[in-house]
């Protein structure tokens, strides 16, 4: 594969760092990833991987787009209001960048069909927005032996994390179950501030290009927490347990399974 | 001196809106119990009926993840800084 006139021009600002150059371009080309949830993380994740010509991008989300989705989910227009959130995106990136394959997956993600959902992408990067589905996701990334970019946002505060599964902490090496049924006291939806938002998940998209480039040093055991009130990073080291139910030495999660998981966003 | 403690947003309701608390104890138990004495409520969020802490809860003492320590029996000290992370789902 060589690049075309127009590619060279289109890329040419992320082509003259020595971390990407012509290979690191094609390399860009030829991969794919698989980005769960169209909504305030996927969002920012989708426009920056197409942007940067990320060869093959799922977008797997079930819903459609509400008018409360827009003050975040900067894939959607006023206009797309009821459409699937699926289409819109895929509309959306082709517009931004026809360089793109884009495979739009109108699906939820469950224990029957995530390994084959998965299976073909090159790395997942996580913008759901609930517990069961991002469980689910790590079990299946770690099966799959795939790389995984996780980030959650609520309020004005988020958290990422890169996977290597076996290699490095995984999700469940950090919070081990999500909260289940009885767990909480209450369960409100918390609401979010957009831009917080779109801190995350560019950093996840971020976190994607390092990992599919090979350069830089991702977030792999090392839990990056944004405190956005104060507008405050922190990273805590964290560690692969070896009695993870996912991902340690005797796992115990053979076959992916649903969580019952007591409410949406927020364990506590 | 005492011990610091961060503290997550949504639990910042029940400690008047402060990010950071001081705190006094010998471990991580001391110190939760003496969270809840002064902050009710924040224990039975962060701890089930046991007083286990939630599994989707994380401790850090100066970094470092609790259950790679002594768990909820870690010793702690004046000026050790301690994180209360939970897991976040919302995207």
């Amino acid at each position: 594969m060589s690049l075309s006139r127009e590619q060279i021009a289109r890329y040419s600002r992320q082509l003259i760092l020595p971390e990407v150059g012509v290979q690191g371009q094609e390399r860009l080309l030829s991969s794919s990833v698989l980005i769960v949830g169209a909504g305030g993380l996927g969002s920012p994740v989708a426009l920056y991987l197409a942007a940067a010509g990320v060869g093959t991008l799922g977008i797997l989300d079930e819903e459609s787009v509400a008018l409360s989705n827009l003050h975040r989910q900067i894939l959607h227009a006023t206009a797309d209001v009821g459409r699937l959130k699926t289409a819109s995106a895929e509309e959306r990136v082709r517009a931004l960048n026809p360089d793109v394959t884009v495979l739009a997956m109108q699906a939820r993600l469950s224990a029957s069909n995530a390994q084959i959902l998965l299976s073909r992408f090159d790395l997942i990067v996580d913008g759901s927005d609930n517990f069961s589905t991002r469980y689910l996701v790590n079990d299946a990334c770690v099966l799959l032996g795939k790389p995984l970019v996780h980030g959650g946002v609520i309020r004005m505060e988020g958290q990422v994390l890169t996977i290597h599964p076996r290699k490095s902490a995984c999700l469940r090496c950090v919070f081990p179950e999500p909260p289940q049924t009885g767990d909480v006291p209450s369960c409100q939806e918390a609401g979010v501030l957009g831009a917080a938002a779109g801190v995350i998940g560019s950093l996840m998209a971020h976190e994607a290009l390092k990992v599919l480039l090979g350069i830089g040093e991702p977030l792999l055991d090392h839990l990056l927490v944004f405190d956005g009130g104060r507008s405050r990073f922190r990273t805590v080291p964290v560690r692969r347990d070896l009695r993870c139910a996912a991902c340690g030495e005797a796992p115990t999660i053979q076959a992916l399974r649903e969580e019952r998981v007591a409410c949406g966003r927020s364990g506590i | 001196m005492a011990v610091t403690v961060r503290i997550p947003t949504p639990l910042q309701r029940l400690t008047n809106g402060q990010g950071e608390v001081a705190c006094e104890g010998k471990t991580v138990t001391e110190l939760l119990n003496n969270l809840e004495q002064r902050y009710p409520g924040v224990k039975e969020r962060l701890c089930d009926k046991d007083g286990k802490l939630r599994r989707f809860v994380n401790i850090f003492v100066n970094e470092e993840d609790i259950r790679f320590l002594q768990g909820d029996q870690t010793a702690v000290k004046d000026g050790d800084e301690v994180s209360i992370i939970p897991a976040i789902a919302g995207g």
